[in-house]
């Protein structure tokens, strides 16, 4: 059981109330998904080729789509250009393994890294902008990055550039690694955001996103915490970018750079429920399930899935997550706070 | 080189873009929609013309007669049942539906025609050009559509300095809940207002249809386009934002001139120019947002 801290107000003899973050749900919740987490690396010794390649997907769209959540859900900052650093983080790992030679859980690491270093400089643009501008604005300095990366013919200019640092490896090897280490990127990911919407960070976020004018007077730092959302998320899409580099073994510009994934982002944070820790994972499921079956209907599948989309904002605002927790309080991650007065001993 | 050419055909381009970006502006304005669909409409009016034109075998201005009515009809049905659900404080729920609509309608070009580039033709327009003093060519058409641009502009400007919708439509965007107290119904406004920005819409993508070349997927260039003349003009202006698009025409022309394969890059650098030094636009007003 983690501490609860009593509340000690001068003055006031009630030190019996105490204000919980866990509750027995969430250990229940937290413990359940340690459970999920360690069955999934097992995962490739029991299933075939084809689910586990399926699965980095999975993973791919989860870590999107939690740092989304956690950019607009929380923070308020609808980015229609985290494909950006999608391109970048797939780019890199092509440089850093097949240049200059490094272990490809290196490159993954420094896919991150320089997705991060350069959203900080970014950020200083599209701050600039909010609310609906801010969404285009993302969307057009994601466009600058893609126009000057195909302007490098070292790199593979407009047609792409194969990966070869994982070609000596056998193929069911090489997709289980690149499992691995999506799933390790998404837990890492996953506990991140966890521990972010817990923080100070989280609270002001939250503030910001409510109310800029108040969250300031409050002495939140505004730009500040939003920047910092704002290069952990590019760093997150830097590692997406990343793993897929790996498991497609190929980059192509108009594929890592397409606006599509911040569709796909944006559908399974609105399906699963925006602004919880909760919902991006019901999305990210619900989306990669519909994904295996609708595919290859093309066209008409995303057409389904901007209809879907579009219902789910309109009519239900809180997701599917917000349907099943409706009556119920519930949640899987201890983010909230509980007042609470465990025993009445003197009442009797 | 001849710099001269170049800028007076990017200054002509800015009407183009001008036209584009009076629509978006407008819906910002009015309701505070940033309309993240507002290219694929754009393109779903071109692919329109054609199916008129096709159809009709008359050329694409007279199609025009049909599909800015139509286009304008659909922003009105489209503000009153769906845009008007998502408004609000945040405007997290309106670019979400947009961009859904954005999504729905490329795909359903995609699916009704093809991937295929397509392009409008008036004939012998589409190539004629006139010889402006210091021997500078232009095209016929381009020059039309920067007089058409600063016609309608006009028009605008005038409708909401001067009429009473327009006096509606001020007093609405600054406080929806006081003109509804007065009598008015600002959902009423809103549909109008979107409904002439759909207009807007159709006749600007028409235009592009005829001087470029369209596709499906052509929207979301335009919909940047439009976005970058708003920000360099500056929010809540309407000549700032001829001046904004003018001057992203000029950028990219120019930058064509220099190196042809750049052309969109020069105009996002210029973008970015002034977002990071003049962020209120060229109009330097204040709007909030």
């Amino acid at each position: 059981m983690m501490p609860s801290f009593p509340l000690r107000a001068k003055g006031l003899e009630a030190p019996d109330y105490t204000v919980q973050r866990w509750t027995r749900m969430s250990i229940f919740g937290t413990s359940g998904l340690g459970v999920v987490v360690a069955v999934l690396a097992l995962l490739p010794f029991m299933v075939g080729l084809s689910v586990t390649y399926a699965m980095v997907d999975f993973f791919i769209l989860l870590l999107l789509a939690m740092t989304w959540n956690l950019l607009a859900g929380y923070g308020g900052m609808v980015s229609v250009g985290q494909q950006a650093y999608i391109g970048i983080g797939a780019y890199a790992v092509v440089v850093f393994a097949d240049t200059f030679n490094l272990n490809i859980v290196v490159t993954i690491l420094l896919a991150a890294i320089v997705s991060a270093i350069l959203a900080f400089p970014i950020s200083f643009f599209a701050f600039r902008l909010v609310g609906g501008y801010f969404a285009i604005g993302t969307w057009v300095l994601a466009e600058v990055v893609r126009l000057i990366v195909v302007q490098f013919p070292q790199i593979g200019g407009g047609a792409g550039i194969s990966l070869a640092a994982m070609n000596d490896i056998p193929k069911d090897l090489r997709i289980a690694i690149s499992y691995w280490i999506a799933l390790g990127a998404a837990v890492v990911v996953l506990v991140v955001c966890v521990w972010l919407v817990r923080s100070r960070i989280g609270l002001a976020l939250t503030a910001v996103r409510d109310d800029v004018t108040a969250a300031a007077t409050s002495g939140v730092r505004v730009q500040s915490v939003r920047r910092r959302v704002f290069i952990f998320a590019a760093a997150a899409a830097g590692v997406a970018g990343a793993l897929v580099a790996i498991s497609t073994m190929r980059v192509q510009p108009d594929s890592v750079f397409s606006v599509q994934w911040s569709a796909f982002m944006i559908f399974i944070v609105v399906v699963g429920g925006v602004g919880t820790l909760e919902g991006p994972i019901i999305g990210a499921i619900i989306f990669w399930v519909l994904k295996q079956l609708l595919a290859d209907y093309g066209p008409l599948y995303l057409i389904f899935l901007g209809a879907v989309g579009i219902v789910f904002v309109l009519f239900v605002r809180g997701g599917v997550w917000g349907l099943v927790s409706r009556r119920k309080r519930l949640e899987i991650f201890p983010v909230g706070y509980r007042f609470s007065q465990p025993e009445k001993k003197t009442a009797k | 080189m001849n710099l001269l050419e170049p800028i007076v055909q990017g200054i002509l381009l800015g009407g183009l873009y001008a036209l584009f970006a009076a629509g978006l502006s407008l819906m910002f304005g009015v309701m505070r929609i940033v309309n993240l669909a507002y290219g694929d409409f754009a393109v779903l009016s071109a692919y329109g013309a054609l199916v008129v034109v096709n159809a009709a075998l008359i050329n694409p201005l007279l199609a025009l007669v049909v599909v800015a009515p139509a286009m304008a009809l659909l922003g009105y049905v489209l503000q009153r049942t769906v845009l008007q659900r998502t408004l609000g404080l945040s405007p997290l729920p309106s670019l979400l539906v947009t961009f859904g609509l954005s999504i729905i309608i490329q795909n359903v070009l995609l699916l009704f025609g093809s991937a295929d580039q397509q392009r409008l033709t008036l004939g012998d327009i589409d190539t004629a050009s006139v010889t402006l003093p210091l021997g500078i060519t232009v095209g016929v058409f381009p020059l039309g559509v920067f007089v058409l641009a600063v016609v309608i502009l006009g028009i605008l400007s005038w409708v909401t300095a001067k009429t009473q919708y327009g006096r509606l439509v001020r007093a609405v965007s600054d406080d929806p809940d006081t003109v509804m107290l007065q009598g008015a119904n600002p959902k009423v406004i809103y549909g109008i207002a979107t409904a002439i920005a759909f207009g807007l819409v159709a006749i600007a993508g028409v235009a592009a249809g005829i001087q470029t070349s369209f596709s499906p997927s052509s929207g979301s260039m335009l919909l940047i386009f439009a976005f970058e003349a708003v920000i360099i003009g500056g929010l809540g202006s309407l000549w700032g934002t001829l001046g904004g698009a003018v001057i992203l025409g000029v950028a990219q022309t120019v930058g064509a001139a220099f190196a042809p394969a750049q052309q969109i890059l020069a105009g996002h650098i210029v973008f970015l120019l002034f977002l990071a030094f003049l962020p209120s636009g060229l109009s330097r007003r204040k709007v909030r947002a």
